[in-house]
């Protein structure tokens, strides 16, 4: 098939002199970062922070981790911020050849896959955890893991990247099956605030959208409004 | 260019372990799981007790190397009855976290070992205190440590509030360590909490099938 040929090849070449550059410079971009994605009847709500660092060096603190593949299907990078973009790249690229030669609109179930042919194939070179959600008239909304080496699994609320560590517990204890879009929109921000909190790697906004037959809702909400928990 | 493998045993230099200390109104809860493992493969035990008793009213619990925590706190113990005896009075919680935080400083390059010290004084009432890994030592309403208790921080920092009953607190400690241990695989078998108050100490285990269970299991 055309669009399997047109897998690029993944390598990386470093070369540094390290007298010359700035050791900032010399660490991989990464996004170091907490990602969420939760399904609901009818949608899935997916979230990120905004940071991206180089080291210790914030490289960007507005970054958007959301990443549009398809009208109604968006993918969380966490990761290598290279490689989860050179992959969503291509797996975008590869979604839409593949929705024209279908005549309809893709399952989320195919793009997952895509993503996992491409993080397992590669997944000696690549430093990628990627979660993909969205919506499809077969299945609903959807939500599907595909984290470091390339597994494939879908569930019903996911977290993702460096952060999602400290939100393990706060996520057992409060997701319930049969959550209404706006109960999966608090307890998102809720856990990215928590994770941000306590995360050196996760900060800045909060990045939220929700996917659904309707379409897609973006918003953003900003370090002074996000949910305070007492401090101690 | 090296990619990172997070490896929870090599993460800080924390064992499989989640123990922690809350306090209340009235009181305080200090509490642990119970599994002690070889290199995460192996469980050399199930029902370990993490929770030292060092006086009447003071318990302190350990992570990191068993060996060492033990050493340290039966150091502690035989240092703050001979202090108590001179001082002809109960000791007070901070002397025993610094007691700890003493032989943690000075000993800082042999010992790893970490500890949560939470007791009850006439002085200041329910106190907690951490103790961590080079020996500073610091006050804090709630803490957390061990391996388990990054997947927790969210909870602790969502659900902790100041002046909780002491079945609020119970509730909060239980859920805890619950939610610890079902994420992290160096943490398991029973909860041991012991509730220690101006009245007295209570020792409650709950073990692994009571233990709340939560939506995704």
């Amino acid at each position: 098939m055309a669009a399997a040929s047109m897998m690029p090849i993944f390598s990386q070449n470093v070369s540094s002199n390290s007298d010359l550059v700035p050791e900032w410079s010399r660490q991989e971009v990464s996004t170091g970062t907490t990602i969420m994605a939760v399904e609901y009847d009818g949608g899935v709500v997916v979230g990120a922070d905004s940071r991206t660092t180089t080291g210790a060096y914030i490289a960007n603190r507005v970054t958007d981790k959301l990443t549009r593949i398809h009208d109604r299907i968006y993918c969380c990078r966490s990761g290598s911020a290279a490689d989860t973009q050179a992959i969503a790249e291509v797996v975008s690229y590869q979604l839409g050849f593949h929705s024209i030669e279908l005549d309809e609109p893709p399952l989320v179930e195919t793009a997952a896959h895509l993503f996992r042919a491409s993080c397992y194939r590669y997944r000696e070179e690549l430093m990628a955890g990627i979660l993909v959600a969205g919506w499809d008239r077969r299945k609903g909304g959807q939500v599907y893991c595909v984290p470091i080496g390339g597994m494939l699994v879908r569930q019903p609320v996911s977290v993702g990247g460096s952060g999602s560590s400290y939100i393990y517990g706060f996520m057992d204890s409060n997701y319930k099956p049969g959550l209404s879009k706006d109960q999966c929109l608090d307890l998102t921000t809720k856990a990215l605030t928590l994770a941000m909190e306590r995360d050196g790697s996760s900060g800045g906004v909060v990045r939220l959208a929700t996917i659904s037959e309707d379409g897609v809702e973006r918003r953003v909400i900003l370090g002074d409004q996000l949910p305070k928990f007492s401090t101690h | 260019m090296e990619k990172h493998f997070t490896d929870s045993r090599v993460k800080g230099v924390s064992t499989g372990t989640t123990i922690l200390a809350a306090v209340f109104d009235g009181g305080v809860v200090i509490g642990s799981d119970s599994r002690a493992s070889i290199g995460g493969e192996y469980v050399s035990s199930k029902t370990i007790n993490k929770v030292i008793q060092v006086h009447d009213r003071i318990f302190c619990c350990m992570a990191g190397s068993l060996a060492d925590a033990q050493a340290v706190t039966k150091t502690a113990k035989f240092q703050l009855s001979f202090h108590s005896i001179q001082m002809e009075s109960p000791p007070l919680v901070i002397s025993a976290a610094s007691v700890l935080k003493q032989l943690c400083y000075n000993n800082k390059e042999e010992l790893q070992a970490g500890f949560i010290t939470a007791g009850w004084d006439k002085k200041k009432g329910p106190q907690v205190y951490v103790v961590s890994l080079g020996g500073m030592m610091i006050s804090q309403p709630v803490t957390i440590g061990g391996s388990g208790s990054t997947y927790i921080y969210g909870y602790v920092d969502a659900k902790y509030k100041v002046n909780m009953t002491r079945e609020e607190c119970l509730q909060f400690a239980t859920n805890a360590l619950a939610l610890a241990m079902g994420r992290d695989n160096v943490s398991g078998g029973v909860a041991n909490l012991v509730v220690i108050t101006k009245e007295g100490v209570e020792h409650i285990v709950i073990p692994g099938d009571k233990l709340p269970r939560f939506s995704d299991e």
